[in-house]
């Protein structure tokens, strides 16, 4: 089953980074202060509180921190039958909410090694979900 | 007790915009912020209570913390209309007075003149989280599934043990008349009954329920005037926990701070509690609860409670003897109110005779509001008898 793709609510400060997702890119706010990154966007870091938040790329890959099959969607996931919400822990430290999709809901596992992918809202943004790394594309060059 | 001369205004910042287009609702609380810190030589890092009204967004406080990244021992989100801030202020200075904080940081924000958020109630807009959350379907099960995911995972806790915490309910529940749900169940029968979000089956989660409660207090003078047994304040403590910008922990709860403040103000530690009422949302709500209030060590909990640990009136923690959100009454999604009022019924000797704690002279009531996961408002209560 194909989950819904919604169309996300975009604010100024979070502009930069969906508009990024349309050419599946996946930016991550760092902090010039302290060198944290911070999921979700937002205007100051919330561990050291400077505003000196800088966009940089992310390499998309992520583990699976926690995991889910959920079959109580509501709003647009009403319909949307058993999903995986999960919680990845990226490459660069922070966790974000997403799905993890392209897998059996029931063969996620936390420890994971999942990769962003892009799902269209057919509205010039996209959703960064994730996918389980195959073999091949984990071997660097394979 | 009186404010005066208690608390004093340190910090003062009137943002200069007068048209802000391109802020977010958030993002002007986060300047007003840092503008009163700096007007008083402070750091957000210095704040630890948080006022705000209903044009913050999210819930309560909750989003604004979160997006802040404050650390909140005291916070109080009341609304009156446009003279709240001026209550805020005497909501502060109280709370300093009492010693429940240090630095209260009040902020007001909106975009009227360049949104049509103009209607009543509509000031706050969408919270700072709802692009990041919502489109990737979250539902409030799901977000307490994946703490309950990553505690079975660290500490080996089982779908049994969580049950444990809805059988001890369910046979406190027999004894409420008004309860939704009166019939004892087993661990059978909870872990296969359908699940909703794994770990977590529908038996793990709370009623639904229509309702409400209410609290009176008084002060010394009046309750000893009054015939009624009257149950005495012994402390208390709240803390807000969320992301740290997606640097949490989701198998603890702020149920450490606010459960470590309460116990200190009350003057008693987690051995002294005679009753338990534990915010059970869903069963792995109570059971974080339990370990991060130190009536076990943390990762214990699902060995913790079996063995009847739980059940009244002979376990080691009796708890929830009114059936709990999971069976008796979770009215208008809010459990709060009713941990409060069955450790009040114990203390004065008046829950049902079947699970009356007896003896009981310290109870303790617990609330994990919000979320498990991204953001939460925890609260504890230590009460005790009136000469206690
Ligand atoms: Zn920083």
């Amino acid at each position: 089953m194909t989950l819904p793709a919604p169309v996300p609510d975009i604010t100024p400060e979070t502009e930069t980074f969906w508009k990024a997702t349309a050419t599946g890119r996946l930016l991550i706010q760092r902090c010039a202060e302290c060198d944290r990154c911070v999921w979700y966007p937002r205007f100051l870091c919330p561990a050291c509180h400077s505003t000196d938040l800088l966009w940089t790329a992310a390499s998309g890959r992520g583990t699976v921190h926690s995991t889910t099959v959920t079959s109580r969607g509501i709003l647009d996931y009403k319909d949307a039958g058993s999903y995986v919400l999960a919680l990845v822990e990226l490459d660069e430290g922070p966790k974000m909410l997403t799905n993890v999709v392209e897998c059996d809901p029931a063969e996620v596992f936390i420890g994971q090694c999942v990769e962003v992918v892009f799902h269209d809202t057919g509205a010039g943004v996209a959703l960064p979900r994730f996918r389980p790394v195959t073999e091949a594309a984990a071997i660097p060059g394979a | 007790m009186s404010i005066r001369g208690k608390a004093f205004i340190a910090g003062a910042y009137e943002h200069p915009g007068r048209e802000l287009p391109d802020h977010s609702i958030p993002r002007i609380h986060a300047e007003v912020a840092l503008g009163a810190l700096a007007d008083a030589g402070l750091t957000l890092a210095d704040v630890d209570a948080y006022f705000c009204a209903a044009d913050a967004p999210g819930l309560g406080g909750l989003a604004m913390a979160d997006y802040l990244g404050l650390r909140v021992r005291y916070m109080d989100s009341s609304d009156m209309g446009g003279s709240v801030y001026l209550s805020h202020v005497g909501h502060a200075a109280a709370a300093i007075a009492a010693g429940k904080c240090n630095v209260a940081l009040i902020t007001l924000g909106g975009r009227p003149r360049t949104t049509s958020l103009r209607a009543p109630g509509q000031l706050m807009g969408a919270p700072p989280e709802a692009g990041f959350e919502p489109v990737f379907g979250l539902n409030v099960s799901a977000v307490y599934a994946l703490a309950a995911a990553r505690h079975v995972y660290r500490y080996g806790t089982t779908s049994e043990q969580l049950a444990e915490i809805k059988v001890a309910a369910s046979l406190h529940a027999q004894h409420n008349e008004n309860a939704l749900l009166r019939k004892p169940v087993t661990v059978e029968q909870v872990v296969s009954s359908p699940m909703v979000s794994s770990p977590l089956h529908r038996l793990d989660c709370c009623v639904v329920t229509d309702g409400g409660g209410a609290l009176v207090l008084v002060n010394e003078d009046i309750a000893r005037g009054l015939d009624r047994r009257c149950v005495k304040v012994l402390g208390h403590g709240e803390a807000i926990e969320h992301s740290h910008g997606g640097w949490q922990d989701i198998t603890v709860t702020g149920a450490v701070r606010s459960g470590r403040d309460a116990f200190e103000e009350a003057r008693v530690t987690p051995a002294d509690v005679d009753y338990v009422g534990l915010y059970d949302s869903f069963t792995i709500t109570a059971l974080l609860a339990i370990e991060d209030l130190g009536f076990c060590a943390k990762g214990e909990g699902g060995r913790f409670v079996l063995d009847g640990a739980l059940h009244a009136p002979h376990g080691v923690l009796p708890f929830n003897t009114d059936g709990g959100s999971l069976c008796n009454n979770h009215p208008a999604n809010r459990g709060g109110m009713t941990k409060i009022i069955e450790a009040v019924r114990q203390v004065r000797g008046e829950a049902h005779p079947a699970v009356q704690v007896p003896g009981c002279e310290i109870a303790l009531a617990h609330g994990t509001g919000g979320w498990l996961t991204t953001r939460m408002g925890n609260a504890t209560v230590i009460l005790g008898r009136e000469d206690a």
